[in-house]
């Protein structure tokens, strides 16, 4: 009988090599995670500056991180809006009921694509930036410097972006969907001729305010607080080198799209299960 | 950046996201006939069969919404659904009002119909109605329909 200990000379090095990657990557997995989810309590429990001056700090960051991405939130919500009329159109009018393409447009706007499509926008625009940002200031020293200042870095950099960011993007989806309903009705009255007051009341028949919107709305508030908090530890996390911050921007983006579209499914399921 | 435009553009930001969420609520959703229903009460009615009728589907007297459907229940006694309904406290409806299930359009989702009655007592918080017509299944008509001609075609 060969000791358990011993098992390893039985088996090719090579193999042996693949296991312990496999066993390195699974350890380092947790152990970021872990990393990442007490990097992120510890940002709620220092946020008291954010607050405290919320006009110096916290605004500048809302400014960053909404007010600059309305442009793209308003083109790419209109020019969503739009297609799905179109598409929507041409499908319901082979059942005579094309007025439904209202309800259409509002219910798959406000349920699913406003929160989710400005999410991923916001992650590619806000995120990558806020990764970037602070990324450069580990590269270049300055939060070192600050808390050799007695600056605590968490409350002054990072509990600002974060605020920032949740408070931006429950409105930026809103204005998504909004502007989706609008890009739907110039498709839809506009430009095909759907009856108009057809157009509006099945809408408003369609759509709850507690079962959609609000529903809506919290899952913008999640994918939020998801993105926000993920681009801020990889930019905390990051390598202090022109190479670390660049992978650290990618894995921002591509982390947060997951997130999204994996918190996505599970918030559907709850919220929307068999109603 | 200058810390006024900054703050007037942030300000410009908060305020356009929660007037959307607003417009979103009122011009989109209903949220304007939700919570615009105001002072109810409650009555209850049985049916045999309710369909595929919904908490919060309308309840309709002439095509006017006067209500909603509060709650649906199984009677585990009498074997029968009782369906107890919110209506407008503005409304008042005789006591032998009868009430439906109907379907909007072909494909459209079931409400409740009020249908009223010639009595002058009126009625009140909690009362239940007795004239009740359940929801049509598409399945019994289909059957009694081929029933029937198979019955015709028998006797000729």
């Amino acid at each position: 009988m060969v000791p358990i200990w011993s098992w390893g000379r039985l088996v090719p090095e090579r193999v042996m090599k693949g296991l312990r990657g496999v066993g390195h990557q699974v350890v380092n997995g947790v152990w970021r995670l872990g990393y990442a989810t007490r990097f992120f309590l510890v940002t709620l429990m220092r946020s008291a500056t954010s607050f405290r001056r919320f006009r110096g700090l916290t605004f500048r960051e809302i400014y960053f991180a909404g007010v600059l991405s309305l442009i793209i939130i308003i083109v790419s919500g209109l020019f969503v809006g739009m297609v799905l009329a179109l598409q929507g159109y041409e499908t319901l009018q082979r059942y005579g009921s094309s007025e439904a393409v209202g309800t259409l447009v509002a219910l798959s706007l406000v349920r699913e694509l406003g929160p989710v499509i400005s999410a991923l926008l916001f992650a590619s625009r806000a995120g990558s930036a806020m990764t970037a940002e602070i990324g450069l200031m580990k590269a270049t020293e300055q939060i070192s410097a600050m808390e050799m200042m007695a600056v605590d870095p968490i409350a002054r950099v990072i509990g600002p972006r974060f605020w920032g960011g949740v408070l931006s993007m429950p409105l930026l989806a809103a204005i998504f969907s909004a502007m989706g309903v609008f890009g739907g009705y110039l498709i839809a009255v506009v430009l095909i001729g759907v009856d108009e007051g057809a157009f509006w009341s099945q809408m408003q028949n369609a759509v709850d305010f507690r079962q959609d919107i609000v529903n809506g709305f919290i899952k913008s508030v999640v994918f939020g607080v998801a993105v926000t908090a993920i681009a801020l530890f990889e930019g905390y996390d990051a390598p202090p080198t022109a190479e670390g911050v660049s992978g650290a921007t990618t894995r921002t983006v591509v982390t947060s799209s997951l997130a999204i579209l994996g918190l996505d499914f599970i918030l559907t399921a709850f919220m929307f299960k068999g109603v | 950046m200058d810390r006024t435009t900054l703050d007037a553009w942030v300000g410009i930001f908060v305020v356009v996201g929660i007037t959307t969420l607003f417009i979103l609520a009122l011009k989109v959703g209903n949220a304007s006939t939700t919570f615009n229903v105001g002072e109810s009460y409650r009555i209850s009615a049985d049916f045999d069969n309710i369909g595929g009728l919904k908490v919060r589907a309308p309840v309709k007297s002439a095509g006017v919404v006067v209500g909603r459907v509060n709650d649906i229940q199984f009677d585990g006694k009498k074997f029968v659904a009782r369906v107890t309904l919110n209506v407008d406290r503005r409304y008042e409806f005789p006591k032998d009002t009868s009430v439906s299930i109907l379907t909007s359009g072909l494909l459209g989702e079931q409400y409740i119909g009020l249908e009223a009655g010639g009595d002058s007592a009126v009625l009140k918080d909690g009362d239940t109605i007795k004239l009740t017509q359940s929801a049509v299944v598409l399945e019994k008509l289909i059957g009694q329909f081929l029933y029937n001609k198979a019955a015709e075609g028998g006797s000729k």
